[in-house]
């Protein structure tokens, strides 16, 4: 209890000190990697608690921002309804859930990117096609901006991802682990398998959309190049050097990704093509994907070796 | 009708190079259970190093094509044996991720090598075009089917007459099996990626050469090519080449007549196709493949 107590105390004077004390090109980075974490968390809870691969979480996140940015409503009810429309989404990918295991579930979301790009641009009266949207709500925070921003963004990663643990420790949260261990096993012990996948997707969905809200509302933009495939591998990929499944994953995964660029930038050599910092997140992914199965976190023991071999059939 | 008919030539001439890239998904897939995003990479190294071995150094295309062929095959031998190999067994997000990381790397390293901008590779087939019956079919579509369809009866061969043909079939019907007969897994999974990494050769030559040029996005192609993966329901040689085949005419007739939605209409296709008929269109219903 003392413990707890302690952490929290320095978790507020944290929370408080940190913009205080931070440049704004760095405060800029935290705030970016905070409103990813909150996009992480909802993909952290669809594939690593229920198993479900998604690479279409870039049109959650983009259907989010444009949400934003067409409704012209202040931020506090712009988020929320973001939040809805991405939940609902999530449930339209409901029927391919159900029907597809892993890998062609990822190809049938691939799809979701390419035609939310399409829509991005061509749905001109909604989303200015091309040119995009500026006309994102602009909010009144204490500080200068990148502070206060900090400020709400923030608490909004520690609702997210204690949403997130809540689930998991929940009924629903069970659920969802029967089902990313074994379906049919699941479904004969009676757990709704359909139900539980939607449920995931829609939470993620909406998790997604909120962050893209609150990316376009930050940025102050939202245009159709921004919601590309290579948004959803930063972000499936964030959740992979977290630690997949872990409570911290999307934070830790969020902080990495978002921070690394500016470190390759800043550390390796300033004004580096944009290419070299590219290939680092590349070598990245690969690395901790082949080498460290528990993320970036040093602190993990390391997960016992599956038994699976190459006799296994691939699952489909 | 001839610009039907003419369209439809086209789509067939793109959607046989999809073939290719798809038929190269589905043998790595058999062989390993890994679904490989990093293809595309594949298809970029087989133009752009044609183009460096038949314009830099002003090598006769075919071999400039055969050279590109042998670097593509190398560079997947070098990705299955660093990265692929590594992951039997992983979940299926870690093996989805580090295909990706690696066709992240590779375009970065194309670009850096070559530029953003376009490079001509030559243009072996002439602009010409062939008047039958009214219909002006281009010299570059007939000879992109032409080659492709040399490609795929080259590897319908090579899986029905020789050894290790039988011995990918083998593995592909049952790994276990076939390992306790003899079939080394290791062998099963390189001869997969080198030939992946050949048939994207070729789709990536037959994609560049001509009217077209290398750029960066050719990557993309491969993306495109999934719609064709599992519209032949990622089983077959036959299915693939189906399965590309409808997705370039899809493609292509859209551009011709719905223009500006042809990049979304065969993933629509492809959508529609997983709601009613998972196991893919050009497959018998097997006992729950999916």
């Amino acid at each position: 209890m003392k413990r707890t107590a302690a952490l929290a105390a320095a978790a507020a004077a944290l929370y408080i000190v940190i913009p205080l004390r931070t440049s704004d090109y760095w405060l800029s980075v935290l705030n970016l990697a905070g409103i990813a974490a909150i996009g992480a968390a909802g993909l952290n809870l669809l594939s690593g608690y229920c198993g479900q691969l998604s690479l279409g979480h870039a049109a959650f996140l983009g259907t989010g921002a444009y949400v934003c940015a067409a409704l012209g409503a202040p931020l506090w009810v712009a988020v929320p309804a973001a939040a809805l429309l991405g939940a609902a989404l999530g449930v339209l990918v409901t029927p391919f859930a159900v029907r597809l295991r892993t890998h062609t579930l990822a190809i049938a979301t691939l799809a979701l990117v390419f035609i939310g790009q399409h829509v991005f641009r061509e749905w001109t009266s909604v989303t200015g096609g091309n040119a995009g949207r500026s006309d994102l709500p602009v909010v009144d925070l204490p500080g200068a901006a990148d502070q206060g921003w900090f400020w709400l963004v923030w608490p909004l990663v520690a609702a997210s991802v204690a949403l997130v643990a809540a689930i998991a420790r929940s009924r629903l949260g069970r659920d969802m682990a029967a089902v990313r261990a074994d379906e049919r096993a699941a479904a004969v012990v009676g757990v709704n398998v359909a139900a539980t996948k939607a449920a995931a997707f829609a939470l993620s969905g909406a998790l997604a959309a909120a962050a893209g809200a609150l990316y376009g509302a930050y940025k102050g933009y939202v245009g159709p190049e921004d919601w590309g495939l290579l948004v959803s591998i930063q972000y499936l990929a964030m959740v992979l050097i977290g630690g997949i499944g872990t409570v911290k994953a999307p934070v830790v995964g969020a902080l990495f990704v978002t921070a690394l660029p500016r470190l390759v930038e800043e550390v390796v050599s300033p004004g580096t093509a944009p290419q070299v910092t590219q290939i680092f997140f590349g070598l990245a992914i690969v690395a901790v994907a082949s080498l460290r199965r528990r993320g970036v976190d040093v602190t993990a023991r390391p997960r016992p070796r599956s038994t699976a071999s190459c006799a296994d059939q691939p699952q489909l | 009708m001839t610009e039907f008919v003419q369209l439809l030539v086209k789509g067939l001439a793109f959607g046989s190079a999809y073939g290719l890239v798809a038929l190269g998904f589905v043998v790595v897939f058999k062989a390993t259970g890994v679904v490989n995003f990093a293809q595309g990479s594949f298809l970029l190294a087989g133009a752009y190093l044609t183009f460096t071995a038949t314009v830099r150094w002003g090598l006769p295309f075919p071999v400039g094509v055969a050279l590109a062929g042998v670097g593509a095959v190398a560079l997947a031998l070098v990705v299955e044996r660093a990265v692929v190999r590594r992951l039997t067994g992983e979940p299926p997000v870690t093996v989805l991720l580090a295909t990706l990381g690696v066709a992240i790397v590779l375009e970065q390293v194309v670009t850096l090598a070559w530029g953003f901008r376009p490079h001509h590779i030559g243009d072996p087939w002439g602009a010409a075009s062939v008047r039958w019956a009214g219909v002006a079919l281009s010299q570059v579509d007939l000879a992109t089917l032409a080659v492709a369809g040399a490609a795929f009866a080259g590897l319908a061969l090579f899986f029905r007459r020789t050894r290790l043909g039988l011995a990918l079939r083998a593995s592909a019907a049952d790994h276990e099996a076939a390992a306790a007969h003899g079939i080394a897994p290791a062998l099963v999974s390189r001869s997969a990626w080198a030939l992946a990494a050949g048939a994207a050769t070729v789709a990536g030559v037959l994609l560049a050469s001509g009217p077209a040029a290398a750029t960066p996005d050719l990557g993309d192609a491969a993306l495109r090519a999934f719609p064709a993966v599992i519209l032949g329901g990622f089983v077959s040689l036959g299915g693939a080449l189906a399965g590309g085949l409808t997705v370039g005419v899809v493609e292509v007739m859209t551009a011709g007549y719905l223009p500006g939605n042809e990049l979304v209409v065969p993933y629509l296709v492809m959508l529609a196709v997983l709601l009613l008929r998972p196991q893919g269109l050009f497959v018998a219903r097997e006992a729950r493949r999916l």
